[in-house]
């Protein structure tokens, strides 16, 4: 199972890039992505996850070849 | 409706009077309800010389698209249009339009206010700021009261 993350504003920075590509073979959960993604970083608490462009809760199940999307609380307008 | 979001700096009062001018709504409304968001030279008791806003191309789009929606089914719109700044901006631009068109005026005041609170609340967009020393992310919104 192949997994696009991406990652938004300070996280982005913090992180060093705006994208990983994720291949599992397991089931994996938002909050789990993080962790694979980011080897076992805690998932901050005021993150905003997106599945596919959606907003969602981070115990949510992913599939083959979603895109999920970290960042931190919005700031426009 | 329209949504767009766009990297180079615009005029909201000339994009106003030209989707106006094109709309195919003449004789029909009576209300034209808009906000436009301006950048400041000051925030959290410093100055601000630079801003550079990021967004999330593909979801920034679609989040606003579903909150004109829901202002279309709350409220009896006839039309909206939502502008929105990206990249690097400087004090005094515009970040931001939202313009609502309705046959009377509590129909376009209430959905232009939804409209512009929802996409500060929700809609994937971040504020960077460059300080004359060092620059910071935006931690959160001001309240729209």
């Amino acid at each position: 199972m192949s997994i696009t993350v991406r990652y938004f504003a300070n996280l982005r920075e913090e992180m060093g890039r705006s994208v990983d590509r994720l291949d599992t073979t397991r089931s994996l959960s938002v909050a789990e992505v993080w962790a694979e993604a980011t080897d076992q970083l805690p998932l901050p608490t005021n993150i905003l996850c997106a599945v596919n462009m959606e907003y969602v809760n981070p115990a949510q199940l992913v599939k083959d070849g979603d895109e999920v999307a970290f960042f931190p609380p919005v700031t426009g307008g | 409706m329209k949504v767009e979001i766009t990297h180079s700096a615009f005029d909201p009062w000339q994009a106003l009077q030209q989707y106006q001018q094109d709309l195919d709504l003449q004789g029909k409304y009576g209300a034209t309800a808009s906000f436009v968001g301006t950048m400041r030279d000051l925030n959290e008791g410093d100055e601000v010389t630079a801003m550079t806003l990021e967004h999330y191309p593909g979801m920034t789009e679609q989040y606003i698209d579903k909150i004109l929606n829901q202002a279309n089914q709350e409220w009896n719109i006839l039309d909206a249009l939502v502008i929105h700044r990206t990249g690097s901006l400087l004090p005094n631009d515009p970040i931001v339009l939202v313009a609502v068109w309705s046959a009377h005026r509590a129909d376009a005041f209430s959905a232009c206010r939804f409209i512009m609170e929802e996409l500060k609340s929700n809609a994937p967009f971040w504020k960077k700021e460059q300080l004359h020393e060092g620059s910071r992310w935006v931690k959160k919104n001001t309240p729209g009261g």
